[in-house]
């Protein structure tokens, strides 16, 4: 039987694998690196599903005492490889544009390096999905943000892309200095790391609530950086946007799923107080209307995205401040296949044209397969039934509704209605209107095929949720 | 039999989307559609209230939710509704120059979304389908519309969205207003949690305002109907039928499934609202419709404005009125059709809809006047025609409703301004007719050629169904009243 420790165990060492042959096998095409990530994260992907239960976390001591296998973080850890394996597979398609902004033409020897950080990367994320200590969500954390400070500037001749690194540099790092802070204090009122031991400690009486409570709030910073919530998501459009596009995908999916994991972990304890409760609100209320509105006039389709990530972390905030998790987590899985699908044919489309909106005009007479999947992922953000997105909404107004959050579920019903003029507006530009380049856009088989597959995805669990809620029940 | 009715429009549109030759593929699976339809209604059995065709798979047991598909009088009629239109609409389609295979697919897409919600028993379904024709829509009148098409699609689009995310915010307070242990989307177990009054009259207060505010948006109801005149003038004349005809039919129709049944006390509560805006329908829309200069405007708002006649049938309360207004549905859908497909002829002939410069065109387009004034007398209410048994029905069972609401005698004075309406709709219908088809000919329009006999074909459908229903409206009656009579007092 597998134990959950060895999927990581595995996938790191997978990494440090294709780090070696990239170093000392100089000759071979480096996508050959790349496919073997994939096949590798897909082995570690079908194992996870055979992982034995960990031992329940109360009598947890040693290892388990800051490490669970719960079925949340199995799900989660799925998650980050489904994502990474989707990630690597837009990197093959985007490597011709890496070679041009980083080699000079030399050879192709920035690329190995490319291939291999995400797989680190997906290491850090499943290790977050297992941190139940403030140490090793902290270590995790930052196992993270560092593979992402290399990937966000990777195309550094690019000057855009050189801003966006250094903007995500400086900006998390400030995030992780209010995290560090925050666990202090929090360690300091409750003399525990341990988030179960919090919880217990923070019922016992004679606690000083206001400064647990501050510590929260200094987690809570650091947690709104990731998750890009408002006020903290001014780094996200220009870093979205300047970062090479399929680290913006990893950036808006992996990122802010880890994040979301470790909000729902770490706000359990202080879940009861009413002062969390009305902060989270107000929160989703900002982010919501921030998201919407700021997309609204947006041209460029990579920003786009950008503002509709902070979107939709305002609608997985509604669920946070609702307690609901399970309507947090499914809404994750729905964001992750209709975001990876449109960054999927944004990788492919803007190589030929651009990322502007306007770029897409005509795709729809272009490349008929592109068009569709684009407007799949398009109806789906915006929650067209039928679509994963949808139910993911549906979940999440249910939450709402039964917690009577009337404030939420105004601004929530507004900022969908604000959603269908966006997503539609891309929909537009490929279908209504025309353009005068006619020639075919070439898409490499397995994009095709994982295309397909997030289509598929995107519109079974639209019509059939069940595998999603019942992997939770585990 | 019912699934291969709701299936066959939207795998017809999966064939033509992936490159089956369009016009063929949609021709035959609309026809089969309402062959089967017509199979189905020859063996429901209307005394029976019972949903009949039932089947039922399993989606998600944690919430619930199952795929529930069934028939009763009302959802039979609507259903036809449906197939007869989408035949129709998919009739008059002719040569399409850009995306010929997309236009088709969208349309039956639409109809297939339409039936769909017509025959689910799930409300979840019920919903989800008429979502289905959302982004078809959009496209439809984005891509083949004319006229200010950009700000139409915006417009019923978002319109669209946020009024369906409001009725989905009240259907999931209408799921979780039972307890736990019976919380249902399948409205048959709703109907027997309403039976054991597990609906608080507070739940039911807000559910209704929800549901109403939500279908309302949907159905063009009086504050919310701007969307719908631009839209329809802007779609092309296909889209406009199915839209106007039968989709517009949804919002009224889950009135009639939800509120009746589950929510009396709520309905009852808001009557006064409801009569107000109705009024606001039938008058006010009325009245500006009067003044629209474009036949295709006219025929918009017209189609919002008899919303109003079919809103005051349900209001009303009592069997008369409700049976009356599902009448009225049918009918409207049949007659509005026809005349938007007319109206399309018309552009597509002469490029233009301005009521000014047409005028005699009935000298060189017989048949095409023929049917354009048939459907203008059926939609004016004029005996013989179905509409005029609707509208008969909803007044008398209005005037005297069934919660004898006494204060101001509210439902007289509306049941007397709204045969007003009849007035209004007869004046803006008959000028329309006037000016198009009468008077003299102008020089330029000497060479139209008159509705290919082919086309003779969807019109005489139409009509047909116009015609039986009007002479025959009780055989309709029998199979709808079951539906409602628990519910609801006869007129005494």
């Amino acid at each position: 039987m597998i134990t959950a420790p060895l999927l990581e165990i595995a996938v790191l060492i997978l990494g440090m694998v294709i780090l070696m042959f990239e170093a000392f096998a100089t000759k071979i095409d480096k996508r050959l690196l790349a496919f073997a990530g994939i096949l590798g994260l897909a082995a570690v992907f079908v194992a996870s599903f055979f992982v034995a239960p960990s031992p329940s976390a109360d009598q947890a001591t040693g290892f388990w005492s800051f490490y669970t296998a719960d079925s949340l973080s199995i799900f989660f850890k799925q998650f980050a490889l489904l994502t990474t394996i989707l990630v690597l597979i837009m990197m093959i398609d985007y490597a011709p544009v890496v070679e041009n902004s980083v080699a000079g033409g030399k050879l192709r020897s920035a690329l190995g390096e490319f291939f291999a950080v995400p797989i680190f990367t997906c290491a850090g994320l499943m290790y977050m999905a297992s941190a139940i200590d403030f140490i090793f969500i902290f270590v995790s954390l930052e196992l993270v943000t560092i593979s992402f400070y290399v990937l966000v500037s990777f195309t550094r001749r690019n000057p855009v892309t050189l801003e966006a690194g250094v903007k995500y540099l400086v900006l998390s790092a400030l995030s992780t200095a209010f995290l560090v802070y925050g666990i202090t204090w929090l360690f300091g009122v409750t003399g525990q790391t341990n988030l179960q031991r919090i919880t217990e400690s923070l019922a016992n009486t004679g606690i000083d609530r206001s400064a647990a409570l501050f510590g929260m709030v200094l987690v809570l910073v650091a947690l709104g950086f990731k998750i890009a919530a408002v006020p903290f998501q001014i780094w996200v459009p220009d870093v979205y946007q300047g970062a090479p596009t399929p680290v913006t995908a990893y950036l808006s999916v992996g990122s802010k799923a880890a994040g979301f994991v470790v909000l729902l972990r770490v706000l359990r304890p202080f879940l009861m107080l009413p002062e969390t409760h009305r902060l989270l609100v107000l929160i989703a209320i900002l982010t919501l209307i921030y998201g919407n509105l700021a997309a609204l006039p947006q041209g460029n389709l990579k920003r786009l995205l950008a503002y509709s990530s902070i979107a939709h972390a305002g609608y997985l905030l509604i669920g946070v401040a609702c307690f609901d998790g399970r309507a947090v987590i499914f809404y994750l899985a729905a964001y992750l296949l209709m975001t990876l699908l449109s960054f999927a044919v944004l990788v492919i489309v803007s190589q030929q044209t651009g990322d502007r909106i306007s770029d897409f005009d005509g795709l729809g007479k272009r490349s008929p397969f592109l068009a569709f999947a684009m407007l799949i992922a398009m109806v789906s953000l915006a929650g067209v039934p039928f679509t994963a997105g949808f139910l993911g909404k549906f979940f999440i107004f249910y939450a709402a509704i039964a917690q009577r959050q009337i404030a939420l579920l105004v601004v929530g019903v507004i900022t969908v209605g604000c959603g269908f003029y966006y997503y539609l507006k891309v929909v537009r530009a490929m279908y209504w209107q025309s353009t005068a380049k006619m020639d075919k856009i070439p898409i490499s088989a397995l994009s095709r095929f994982a295309m397909s597959a997030l289509i598929l995805a995107i519109i079974g669990l639209g019509v059939y949720p069940q595998p999603i809620l019942d992997a939770l029940k585990r | 039999m019912l699934l291969f009715v709701i299936f066959c429009p939207i795998v017809a549109a999966i064939l033509i989307m992936v490159g089956a030759p369009a016009r063929k593929t949609a021709l035959v699976a609309s026809m089969l559609t309402l062959a089967i339809t017509l199979f189905l209604l020859g063996s429901l059995q209307g005394w029976q209230r019972d949903y009949q065709h039932v089947t039922s798979f399993s989606i998600s047991p944690d919430w619930h939710l199952s795929f529930t598909t069934g028939l009763d009088g009302l959802s039979m009629v609507m259903v036809l509704l449906a197939t007869i239109v989408t035949l129709a609409a998919v009739w008059f389609t002719g040569k399409i120059d850009r995306y010929e295979n997309a236009f088709y697919g969208c349309l039956l897409l639409i109809s297939g979304g339409a039936i769909g919600a017509f025959a689910s028993i799930d409300l979840f379904f019920f919903y989800a389908f008429h979502e289905l024709a959302l982004i078809p829509t959009f496209l439809l009148i984005g891509i083949w519309g004319s006229g200010n098409k950009t700000v139409a699609a915006w417009k019923i689009t978002i319109y669209l969205a946020v009024g369906s995310f409001i009725l989905l915010l009240g259907l999931i307070l209408l799921y979780q207003s039972v307890p736990v242990a019976s919380r249902s989307f399948d409205i048959r177990a709703l109907k027997a949690a309403a039976a054991l009054g597990q609906f608080s009259l507070e739940a039911q207060r807000h559910i209704y305002l929800l549901l109403l505010i939500g279908f309302g948006i949907l159905v063009s109801l009086f504050p919310f109907h701007t969307w719908a005149p631009e839209a329809y003038a802007s779609a092309p004349a296909p889209a406009a039928m199915l839209h106007a005809g039968v989709l517009k039919k949804f919002g009224l129709y889950g009135l009639l499934r939800l509120a009746i049944p589950l929510l009396p006390d709520g309905a009852r509560h808001w009557t006064s609202l409801l009569v107000v805006l109705l009024l606001g329908n039938i008058i006010y829309v009325g009245l500006v419709t009067i003044a629209q200069k474009r036949l295709d405007w006219m025929l918009g708002y017209s189609s919002v404005m008899h919303m109003g006649y079919i809103f005051l049938g349900i209001a009303s309360a009592n069997i008369l009125g409700v049976t009356g207004a599902a009448a009225l549905m049918f009918a409207h859908g049949l007659s509005i059709a026809l005349l938007f497909a007319i109206a399309g002829e018309i552009r597509k002939r002469t490029g233009t809809l301005l009521l000014d410069d047409l005028g005699g065109l009935a000298k060189v387009m017989p048949f095409a006047g023929l049917a354009f004034g048939l459907g203008a007398f059926a939609a004016s209410g004029l005996p013989g025609f179905a509409n005029f048994a609707g509208e008969i029905m909803i007044f008398f069972g209005a005037f005297k409703n069934g919660w004898e609401i006494e204060r101001f005698c509210l439902f007289q004075i509306a049941t007397v301004l709204g045969l007003w309406g009849v007035v209004i709709s007869t004046v803006y219908m008959l000028r329309a007719y006037r000016k198009a088809f009468m008077g003299t000919l102008a020089e330029r329009w000497k060479d139209l050629v008159d509705l290919r006999p082919m086309l003779c074909a969807p019109v005489a459908l139409l009509v047909g169904a116009l015609l039986c229903y009007g002479f025959f409206p009780q055989s309709f009656v029998q199979i709808i009243t079951p539906a409602f009579r628990p519910y609801l007092s006869a007129n005494k």
